[in-house]
């Protein structure tokens, strides 16, 4: 199990919070001008690296809400 | 005492293959032999970072079965259990392949639906299914518990009597050693490090055993696939994940088939020595970490307590975990990639090891032709740009 930094709350258990994957994937802008490649790689793909990955995490049985974070896949140590 | 002899062959890598595979787990090896079996193509090289097939087939539950939804999906999972069926006489090899069946449980209302619509899939495909009360059930499988008094009673269940288990590693040893003997080089402790390019050509490999050169490249990588294509800037939507699997101690035979449950999420079978084998769920997060958490573990247990409450008295002896790469609708990609004669065969997820004969065959074809098989081709990567998705999210969503 991870102990999780929750921004608000400080270190808690996984079981609290809930993945939300890949950090900083932004709703495009102009979403009418995308080409369904475009919208295939906003929906359906995201990094899968081994190695450093900016993520997003839900604090969902605590203060609920979201924050961005790095945490290395092999290790599962978060960069704080 | 003299060692018995090898399976397979120890060979250096030579400069160029026909084709060359990037790993030697189960699939790696099944599309080696059909290459050579099929296709008269035995040039061939099977590389592989660790030891041979010590990747997710020497750790997963060995469930086959191919009672899945959709008419593609049908046709793939279909195609290799028949295959399974002949596949000792094709090998010359016994891996233990037995037919005991498949409960897949329904525990709520939409459950019952999602099973009953799969069961007439099923049959409609010419699969055989048969959805069986909770009476009918312990008919099967007399240790499940059908109380009605339980957090999830059971209110059903799909049956696929030609569903079972075999056992993984021997299913491995085989495919290796007919490839083997068909001349395919199978090269263990060679890592793949990235790819050889010519414009937007794969040409070769680069490995810690120096390059590779090869006509055409199939990845059969399971979890570490993105690794490989994003040195190339391609990429995949596959995420990869811990799942992890547990035995207990060797018991006198209980279960006679295989039970899996989607909404309490357990799979479970006993395999012929003796021992219950117990898969458990994917951790939420990406991981290359090949161990998964003891909470994940936890939940499966409880819920494995409730169905079969006489494995309270059995102790857990061993877990572990594989890199599973998932896909958005738990379908596999199996095909072209956007660089010539680069060929992938990934997200499997949780899923895969049933389908080792039959993706060895339409991969093998894919590798041979340089264009999918009728089974594969609706399994491309182009599906998540056209929408044409798989969603086996009904018949997969327990990790199995
Ligand atoms: C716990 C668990 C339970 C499962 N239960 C079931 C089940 O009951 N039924 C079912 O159908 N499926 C199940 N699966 C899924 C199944 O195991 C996989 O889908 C299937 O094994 C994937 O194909 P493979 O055997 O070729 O993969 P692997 O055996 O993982 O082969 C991939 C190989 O590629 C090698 N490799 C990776 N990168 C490189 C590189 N750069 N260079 C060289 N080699 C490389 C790896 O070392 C590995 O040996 C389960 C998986 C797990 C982890
Ligand atoms: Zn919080």
């Amino acid at each position: 199990m991870l102990l999780i930094s929750c921004p608000w709350c400080g270190e808690r258990e996984e079981t609290e919070f809930h993945y939300g994957g890949q950090a900083f994937v932004a709703y495009p802008a102009d979403p009418e001008s995308l080409s369904d490649e475009e919208w295939a790689q906003y929906v359906f793909f995201r990094d899968n690296p081994k190695g450093d990955f900016a993520e997003r995490w839900v604090h969902s049985a605590g203060c609920r809400r979201w924050f961005n974070t790095v945490r290395n896949t092999v290790t599962s140590e978060f960069q704080s | 005492m003299e060692h018995p002899d090898w399976l397979w062959r120890t060979p250096e890598p030579k400069k160029s293959y026909d084709v060359v595979i990037v790993g030697a787990g189960g699939h790696g090896l099944a599309t080696a032999y059909y290459l050579a079996r099929n296709h008269g193509i035995t040039n061939v090289a099977v590389l592989e970072k660790g030891w041979l097939a010590g990747g997710n087939m020497a750790r997963n539950t060995t469930i086959i079965r191919s009672n899945y939804l959709w008419d593609e999906s049908a046709g793939i999972y279909e195609h290799s259990l028949k295959l399974w069926e002949g596949l000792r006489e094709d090998l010359e090899y016994d891996f233990l392949f037995s037919q005991r069946g498949v409960l897949n449980l329904a525990h709520t209302s939409q459950d019952v639906r999602e099973g009953t619509r799969r069961v007439h899939a099923n049959r409609l495909n010419g699969i055989d299914g048969e959805w069986l009360t909770p009476d009918e059930l312990v008919e099967v499988c007399p240790i499940v518990n059908t109380s009605p008094d339980v957090r999830y009673p059971v209110l059903g269940g799909t049956w696929q009597p030609r569903a079972g288990i075999a056992k993984h590693d021997y299913v491995a040893w085989a495919f290796a050693r007919k490839a083997d003997r068909y001349g395919v080089d199978l090269i263990q402790g060679c890592e793949v490090t990235g790819f050889i390019t010519d414009g937007n050509r794969v040409t070769g490999v680069e490995t810690n055993r120096g390059p590779i050169h090869a006509g055409r490249i199939g990845l059969a990588a399971a979890g570490h696939t993105s690794v490989l294509t994003s040195t190339l800037g391609v990429r995949l939507p596959l995420q990869s994940h811990p799942l992890q699997a547990l035995v207990s101690e060797l018991l006198e035979p209980v279960h006679p088939t295989v039970v899996m449950s989607n909404h309490v999420h357990v799979y479970v079978s006993q395999a012929h020595k003796g021992e219950l084998v117990m898969g458990a769920g994917i951790d939420s997060y990406n991981s290359y970490g090949q161990r998964g958490s003891v909470h994940v573990i936890e939940q499966q247990m409880a819920a494995a307590l409730e169905l079969f409450p006489i494995f309270a008295h059995a102790h857990l002896i061993r877990t572990w975990g594989g890199i599973v790469d998932v896909t958005p609708d738990a379908s596999p990609i199996i095909g072209r990639t956007p660089v010539e004669n680069l060929f992938v065969n990934c997200g499997w997820g949780t899923g895969g090891f049933k389908a080792t004969p039959g993706v060895g065959w339409v991969f093998a074809h894919t590798l041979a032709h340089g264009e999918p098989h009728e089974l594969n081709r609706p399994f491309t990567l182009e599906r998540f740009t056209t929408g044409a998705l798989i969603d086996e999210h009904g018949a997969a969503a327990v990790a199995h």
